[in-house]
Parts: structure tokens; sequence; C-alpha cells
């Protein structure tokens, strides 16, 4: 079915599965904002070791849907990844040094003649959520405001910045992203402890937490997005396929796109609903509504920066070389090949939730740990 | 042309490549083969319902998980090294590559992660069913991770299902069944996996040995040692075999690579296979020219049975190195003077393609070369050399010299198959004993064989390091056979961040190993849970 498909349906149906995936993990990033909220959140070491094993239960999916998200991409748009990635090589391996450390840590904290000592490791995991979220915000916001490199005609690319990556960090609206989406994961981590930590004197630390995670969210998500709205865009001609900055590109694809437009009301909506509902209602049922509305919006945000004829990782430094779902992309037949794999998705999901749900009914308390047979 | 290259940073670039990827191998091959021991062992205690097979299950469980962290750290590491490091090499083999990782993702590495979670977590919650087929399925789930990243393994060593499109300057996948299937795919897939049983069991019957050594856990011991040996002669008998028809098949996919496993400089007919040799000097490809030869301090040879490992046949002829490079028209072997020339000229012809491309996408010269590029004997005759064209050079005198620099490192290809060969005889032999004594039950006071036991584990690594060496290296200078050098994969950075990372991957691997390794060496010390242990049945 899918090889009926012209080449760029394909190519629109594989930016959707990218941004489902981007969407996802930073959904799942409140591993990571978690693990920047554990040290002032605990008293007691068993406190501590409370917090670490309730995000402990979690921390392999986010773990491995940012391999199958970097797969994908590789897959999918392998001019995305070899441009980027090589350019911009500093800002990647300092996320990808954020991640080694992580794996180890949550295994590695408590067994004895671990080497470099718990506390070690509890660092690792705070470096792995303060970084891995900042760094994540920051390069997926040159999604918009574009990157220096030139693409030769052998696609061969060419970064134009000799601090490779790190020049991204000097961008301010890059910047309000990376913090968004830091302060978005520790919101979420604070509603995600609210929903699986069954100890009451930690819970009203938890929540008094809450307000001053969720404000500055807020500051800095409403500033890329106004911003976001105001600033030109990189547009693709559709007939030439030159491309040429048009003045509020994105607000224009938003008006262009209602549905995503849509998409992305609801999620911000369903994200401070979330909020508000934990903290004037003490509900503890947060976690679901903002969680639902950030994949709502990341997804919407990665839709506007690839569709309606938009380059989704545009050069700054030379217009033509900006990458475009159309040719980025891997070939009509890998694509389709693709595309089949991609119906297991929904299987997957089955059973990663049927699984979860078979093992973690109940909340987690200070005997759950003492009865465990595998502790962090 | 090859002055164009940075050879400082090509060279940095593969250093880091190689140490990311060995210290991956260090903990992936355990994953591999102790998950389907954990799947044994939890068998036998669903089946018998005896607690002390739980016990075991439990305590080999726990290693387990320690290494397995480890493992998944240091895979990240490679997936973003592709991009990071070899760009140009992403770009050219994107459409291909990507899809088995991105398989990988979706299909392998969710599978692994979810039900690991319930081999560690679910004990007390789920049915004793759904934990064995948790335990199952993290089993198929590891293998099915090396699956598919070994198929794109393969497809470098033998790019076979593709074509190149001058548009987009790469290849793109054409037959993904004949990727899937190819020879090279099949055997490394076998070889590969049953290497990692291997190592496995090597471990678990070297630790079991430990603890008999140590008069500790008898039944544990034994009971662990009779999976292991049992398991590890199997997988050693299969590791073999794949090891032969890997070798025959690389004749004929990379046959300068088989000459540099065997250190064979002259072609010949009834050749003798060296089962065992002392090279003289180190660099034997540095400098080769027409008057190379192999110089031995000392060696064992056995008659024509190179000439059977090659062709089954102890009359057919081997070709050696210098028969590849210079030619050699009885055997019908074209030599790299020609397939340089050819390679260049089809470099050529695609710069050609893209400056008619820019005058006028729709003229007449334009047209004839994109044809060009579609026609089967262009294809046959020309793009199937394209890489060397790399080599080429206007003076017909340094072209020679460049074609002679066109071999592997021989002393390291040769001396890793060979390490991995008489490995691999030795291990069969070492599972087979152990198994004969284990059931006569004579096992326990033979000490000496407990001690071999006990430090061929680390044994079982160097094999299965020295056999990536052996395919890594061994196909150097390329890194898709015949169709793209190593040194045109890298990707345009500045030396020093190479180097900088390199060495902070180097750091940071040696702090987490002794981390490792001394989480292993406390646990296994304090060995299985004690029995009366209420936490435990
Ligand atoms: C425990 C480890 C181990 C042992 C005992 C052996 N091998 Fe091996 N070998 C490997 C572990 C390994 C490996 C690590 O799995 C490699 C590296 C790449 C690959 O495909 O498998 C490999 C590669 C490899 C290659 C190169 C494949 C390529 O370049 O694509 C050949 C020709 C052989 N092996 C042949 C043998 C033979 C004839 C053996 C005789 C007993 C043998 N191996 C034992
Ligand atoms: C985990 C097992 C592996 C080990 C131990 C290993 C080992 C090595 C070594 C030693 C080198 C350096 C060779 C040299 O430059 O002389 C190398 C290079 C490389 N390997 Fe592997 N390899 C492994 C698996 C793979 C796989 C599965 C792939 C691809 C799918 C791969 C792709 C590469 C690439 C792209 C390079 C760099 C280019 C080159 O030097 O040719 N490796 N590897
Ligand atoms: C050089 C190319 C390679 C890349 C890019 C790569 C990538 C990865 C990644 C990203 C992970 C972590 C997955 C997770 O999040 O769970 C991983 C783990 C794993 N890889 Fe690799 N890998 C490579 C080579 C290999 C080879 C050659 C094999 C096997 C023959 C292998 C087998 C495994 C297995 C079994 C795991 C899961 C368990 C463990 O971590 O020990 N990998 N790999």
């Amino acid at each position: 079915m899918f090889e009926t498909l012209s080449h760029l349906a394909l190519q629109q149906y594989w930016w959707i599965i990218i941004s489902v995936l981007g969407a996802a993990l930073v959904l799942l990033m409140f591993v990571q904002g978690g693990q920047t909220l554990f040290f002032t959140l605990s008293k007691t070491p068993e406190e501590r070791t409370l917090l670490i094993n309730v995000l402990g239960r979690k921390w392999e999916f986010t773990f491995t849907t940012l391999v199958t998200f970097g797969g994908a991409f590789f897959a999918s748009f392998p001019l995305f990844y070899s441009t980027s990635f090589s350019g911009a090589y500093w800002a990647w391996m300092i996320l990808l040094f954020a991640f080694i450390i992580q794996a180890v840590s949550y295994e590695y904290r408590s067994w004895p003649g671990n080497f470099l000592g718990g506390r070690t490791y509890e660092v690792f995991l705070f470096i792995n959520g303060l970084i891995g979220t900042f760094l994540v915000g920051v390069v997926v916001a040159t999604f918009f405001t574009g990157s220096p490199f030139f693409i030769n005609d052998m696609n061969e690319s060419f970064w134009q910045s000799p601090l490779r990556g790190i020049e991204l960090l000097f961008n301010v609206h890059n910047l309000t992203l990376g913090l968004a989406v830091f302060f978005l994961a520790r919101t979420l981590g604070v509603l995600y402890f609210l929903n699986n930590v069954d100890h009451a004197i930690l819970e009203a630390r938890i929540r008094k937490s809450l307000l001053y995670n969720a404000l500055p969210f807020l500051v800095f998500f409403l500033t890329f997005i106004i911003w976001l709205m105001f600033r030109d865009g990189y547009a693709i001609h559709p007939e030439s396929g030159v491309i040429f900055m048009q003045e509020f590109k994105y607000f224009i694809n938003f008006m262009e796109m209602p549905v995503v437009l849509m998409l992305f009301l609801i999620g911000v909506v369903l994200v401070l609903y979330g909020i508000g509902i934990s903290l004037l209602k003490k509900s503890s049922k947060g976690i679901w509504f903002s969680g639902a509305g950030t994949f709502l919006t990341v997804f919407s945000l990665f839709l506007i920066a690839g569709f309606n004829n938009t380059a989704f990782y545009p050069s700054s430094h030379d217009l033509q070389s900006s990458i475009t779902i159309m040719n980025s992309s891997s070939s009509h037949f890998t694509l389709t090949v693709m595309s089949y794999v991609s119906l297991m998705v929904p299987f997957v999901v089955a059973y990663i939730w049927y699984t979860w749900r078979a093992i973690t009914r109940h909340k987690m308390s200070k005997e759950e740990l003492k009865s465990e047979n595998h502790i962090y | 042309m090859l002055e164009n290259i940075d050879f400082e940073l090509v060279n940095w670039s593969r250093g880091q490549f190689a140490l990311t990827a060995m210290f991956h191998w260090i903990f992936v091959p355990l994953t591999l083969g102790l998950s389907y021991m954990l799947a044994f062992m939890e068998t036998m205690y669903y089946k018998t319902g005896d607690p002390e097979w739980k016990r075991i299950t439990k305590f080999w469980m726990k290693l387990f998980g320690i290494n397995f962290a480890i493992g998944v750290a240091t895979g990240i590491i490679l997936e973003f090294e592709f991009g990071t490091n070899w760009s140009n090499y992403s770009w050219f083999v994107g459409d291909i590559f990507g899809a088995p990782l991105a398989i990988e993702g979706i299909m392998a590495f969710f599978l692994e992660s979810t039900f690991i979670a319930v081999m560690f977590f679910g004990w007390d919650k789920v049915s004793k069913r759904f934990h064995l087929t948790a335990t199952w399925l993290t089993a198929v789930g590891a293998s099915l991770s090396a699956l598919w990243i070994l198929v794109a393994n393969a497809w470098m060593q033998n790019p076979v299902g593709t074509l190149f499109n001058p548009d987009t300057a790469r290849n793109e996948m054409v037959d993904f069944w004949a990727i899937l299937f190819s020879e090279t795919a099949v055997n490394k897939f076998l070889h590969t996996v049953t290497s990692g049983f291997v190592i496995a069991a090597l471990f678990v019957v070297g630790v079991s040995s430990w603890f008999l050594i140590k008069k500790r856990e008898h039944l544990f011991a034994k009971r662990s040692i009779v999976i292991a040996s049992v398991f590890g002669l199997i997988s050693s008998l299969i590791l073999t075999g794949t090891g032969d028809s890997s070798a025959k098949e690389i004749v004929k996919t990379q046959p300068m690579k088989f000459a540099a496993m065997e250190a064979l400089y002259e072609g010949q007919t009834q050749a003798p296979l060296v089962a065992f040799g002392i090279l003289k000097g180190s660099d034997l490809h540095q400098n080769l020219d027409e008057d190379s030869r192999p110089d031995f301090y000392m060696k064992i040879e056995i008659p024509s049975m190179l000439s059977v490992l090659a062709h089954n046949n102890p009359n057919s002829y081997v070709a050696g190195i210098k028969d590849h490079i210079m030619g050699n028209e009885e055997q019908g072997i074209m030599s790299y003077y020609e397939k340089i020339e050819r390679g260049y000229h089809a470099q050529q012809e695609l710069l050609a393609f893209k400056e008619a491309q820019k005058q006028d996408p729709n003229g007449e010269a334009f047209l004839s070369l994109k044809a060009q590029f579609e026609d089967p004997d262009f294809i046959e005759n020309h793009m199937q050399y394209f890489g060397y064209g790399s080599f080429y050079d206007p003076d017909p005198e340094q072209l020679k010299k460049n074609a002679f620099t066109m071999v592997p490192p021989i002393s390291m290809t040769f001396y890793a198959f060979h390490i991995m060969v008489i490995l691999g005889g030795y291990f069969l032999v070492l599972f087979a004993v152990f198994l004969f004594l284990v059931l006569r039950n004579q096992l326990h006071d033979k000490v000496w064989l407990l001690w071999a036991a006990v430090w061929t584990i680390p044994l079982g690594f160097v094999a299965s390091q020295a056999g990536w060496i052996v395919a890594e290296v061994g196909r150097q200078p390329w890194v898709i056979q015949d169709l793209m050098p190593t040194m045109r994969g890298v990707s345009h950075i500045d030396t020093l961040s190479v180097m900088i990372t390199f060495f902070l991957f180097a750091i940071v691997f040696i702090g987490l190993f002794i981390a490792e390794v001394k989480i292993m060496v406390k646990q296994i010390k304090i060995g299985p849970k004690k029995k009366e242990d209420p936490n435990n049945v």
C-alpha cells in the first residue's frame, strides 16, 4: 500500500513520525526533570532513594526513545543527520556524554564497591537532567533560527563556525527554548512524583515546588512562542524550490494549517490544566493532562517547522543549503520499506502499556523498597 | 589527489571509532549469551519448581543487570558517532543503513528494555509464566538488536541490493531482501551471535569453577556448569562452522582481506595454511612494492589446507596480495591499476553530470549522462570500482605507488585471525572436557582445570575482539568495500576536537570499566543469596 504513495507523501508521513517521536521524547523527559529535583526535595537518604527508584522505573523508556528518535531521523532524513551531528559537533557530544553517564548511574548507584561512590552517580543524574533537557531545547530551537552551514552538490556539508555548535548558545531565542524545556521537564517531574510517590511528608514538599517550576516555564515558553510568531521564517518556493525569508512564516503556518493550530492550543490548555488541578485541587492526576498537552504542543511545533513549504533545518549561512523534508530524505524505496516497519509501532506501544500496568499497579512507598528484588 | 586528505584527522577518527566500538563489544556479547542462559535456567525452575533453580537464575540475572547498563551506555555513542565523525559516510549509506538502525530501535530495543523491567521488578508481581515469557523475550530482543546492526555492517563489507543515484550522490536501496539475506549478512549474524554465546558460556563456566575451587555452592556451580557447557559446546560448533563459511565467502567478496589474513603475497595452487607463524617486521603493509615478500621467523604449515579452506579443493588457486594489485591475467584477476582508472572515469562522469545539470537540466548532454548511470554496462564496468578512483594520479608511476597503499595492515590482520582460530579450537575442547567431567561428577577435585576455566574468561573476549579486528581492520582502506575509502567518509572537523573527544571517551571508559568490574567481582564474591532468605523463593 505504501509503494503507491508519492515520494512527497512518504516524506510527509515520515516527518509526522519524527514529530511523534520528538514529542514523546520531550514528554518522557520528566525523568530528566525529576533528576534535577531529588536533591532538593529529599531530606533523608531514604527519601532520596524512594524518589530515585520512582524515576528509575522509567529511565529506559526515555533513553530508548532517544535512541529510536536518532535512528528514525537517520533512516528518513539522513542529510539532517550527517549535517547537524558533524557540524554542531560539540553540542551533540556534550549531550551524548550527559546520556552516557545516566545509563550507568541508576544501576550502579546502590551496589557496594561501585568505585566512584553513590553520591557521584547521583550527581551524574543531576547533570544529565540539567544538560539533557536544556541542550535538546537549544538544538530544537535551531529548527527555526538556523545554523551556519554549507552543503555542496555532492551533499557534503561544511560547518562555518569554528565553535562547532557552541555558537548555538549565543542566540537568545535558542536559549529561551532551552530554558523552557528545562523547566517544563521539571514541572512534569513534579507532577510525575505526585502521581507515583506514596509518602505524606514528601508529597507536601513536592507540591510546594510545583509553582516555582511552572512559573519560569510559562515565562520562557511564552517568550519563545511570541518571538517565533513575529520572526521571519525559512520558506520554500513551491514551484522552483528556492528558499527565501518570509515574514511571520511560522504564524502563517499556523493560520494555513488550522488543525495544527488547534492541536497546539489544546496542548497548551492541557498543560495548564494539569498544573492547575495539581495546585488548586491537590489532584495527583495532573501528569496525565500536562503530559498529553506537552505531547500535542511539541508535536505541533515540529509540524510547523517542516510542513507547509518550510525548511526544517535552515542554514543561516547559505539559504539555498537549507534542509527540507524534500531534499534530505531517503529514497522512495527505503521510505516505503520503513513505512511498513512503522506499522509495528502501535503494537509496541500496546505491549509496553500492558506490561507496565502489570508491574506498577500501585504507588511506590518506603515499604516496597524493602521488599523489592531489584532496587536502584 | 591523495594530497588533499587530512590523514591526521582520518586516523584520529578511526581510533575513536575503534575505541568506542571495541568498548561496546566488551559488554554486548555477555548480554547476548547470558540472556539465553537465564532463559534456560528459569525454564528449569518453571518446569521443576525447584527453588534452587530460582536462586541460580537470580544470581546470574544480577550479573546480567550490571553488565547490561553499561552496554546500553556505550551503544548510544556509536549511533551518534556515525553522524558526528563519519558524516560523509552517513549520507552515502543513510539510505541503506538508516533502515536497519530504525528497525532496531522500534523492534529490538523496546522489546528488550520493556521485558528486562519485568525480569527485574516483576518477580512477585506477575505470574510465573509471564515472567518466564519476559525472560525469553529479553533474549530474543537482544539477538534482534544484534541482527540489524550486523546487517548494516555486512552491507559495508559486501554492498549488494543497491544502485548509485547521481542526483543525490549516494547509493540507494533497491532490494531489501538482498541486503537482509546476503551471504555476508547471514554469516555475520550467525558467527557473531554465537561468539557472544560462547563468551557468556565461558563466563558462567569460569565463575562457577571459582565457586568450586573455594568449595562453596556446590550444587549451584555444578548445575550452572552443565547448562553453560552444553550451550557453549553447541555454540562453539556453530561458531566454527560459520567461521569457515565466512572465510569462504570473503575469498569471493573481499579477497584482499583474505590474502592479508594469511599474509599470502604470491598466489599459488595447493596453497598451505600457516597454522602458526611469527612474521618479521610489524608494518608490512607500508613500503610494499613489486618485490616484497613475507618473512617469517618461524611457521608451521599444513600443506594445501588454504586451498581447501578457500575453495574446498586442494588444487585450487588462492590469489595473493600482489595478484590483486598487479593483476593476474591467467587467473582472470583485474589489477588495481585498472580498477583505479575505471573508478576515476566513473567519478569524472559524476562531475560532468553535475556540471551538465547546472548548465541545463533538460539538455541533451545532461540526459545522456543520466541515462549512462542506469546503463548496466557502465554500472558493471565502472561504477563498481567507483571508490578506486580516489587513488587516481595523473602520473602513472604515482598511480602504481598509490595502488600499493591499498592494502590493510597485514600483520595485525594475520595475528588477529590466527589468535581467533586457535582460541576457537581451544574453547571447543574445554567445553567438551567440562561437560564430560561434570556429568561423571569428577570435576570438583581437578583444581588446575578449574583454574584454567577461570583464566579462560578473558581469552573469550580476546578472541572476539580479534575477530572484529580481522573484519574491520582487514577491510581497510575501505569503509564501504570498493565504493568509499575510509578517508572519504570522515566529517570535516578539526583534528583537535576529535582528539579531545577521543581522550574524554578513554577517561570515561576507564572509569566505568573499573566500576563495573569492581561491582561484578564483589557480587560474585558475595555469591547467590542465602537459602534461608525469605526473599528468595
Ligand atoms: C569467541 C569468539 C570467536 C571465535 C572463537 C572465533 N570467532 Fe571468528 N569472529 C568473531 C568471534 C570469534 C567475531 C567477533 O564475532 C567476528 C568479528 C566480525 C564478525 O563477523 O564476527 C569474527 C570474524 C571472523 C571472520 C571475518 C569475518 C568478516 O571479515 O566479515 C572470519 C573469517 C572468522 N571469524 C573465522 C573464524 C574461524 C575459522 C574460527 C575458528 C574457530 C573463528 N572465527 C573463531
Ligand atoms: C561491536 C563490534 C565492533 C567492533 C569491535 C569494531 C571494531 C572496529 C575497529 C577496530 C575499527 C577501526 C578499523 C581501522 O580503522 O583500522 C572500526 C572502524 C569502523 N567500524 Fe567497526 N567494529 C564493530 C562493529 C561495527 C559495526 C556493526 C559497524 C557498522 C554497522 C561498524 C562500522 C565501522 C565504521 C564506520 C568504522 C570507521 C571507518 C573505518 O575505520 O573503516 N563497526 N571498527
Ligand atoms: C557499531 C555499530 C553499533 C551501534 C550504532 C550500536 C548501537 C547501540 C545502541 C544505541 C544501544 C543501546 C540501546 C538501548 O537504548 O537499549 C546498543 C545496545 C546493544 N547493542 Fe549495539 N551498536 C553497535 C554495534 C553492535 C554490535 C556489533 C552488536 C552485536 C553483535 C550489538 C548488540 C547490541 C546489544 C545486544 C545491545 C543491547 C544490550 C546491551 O547493551 O548490552 N551492537 N547498541
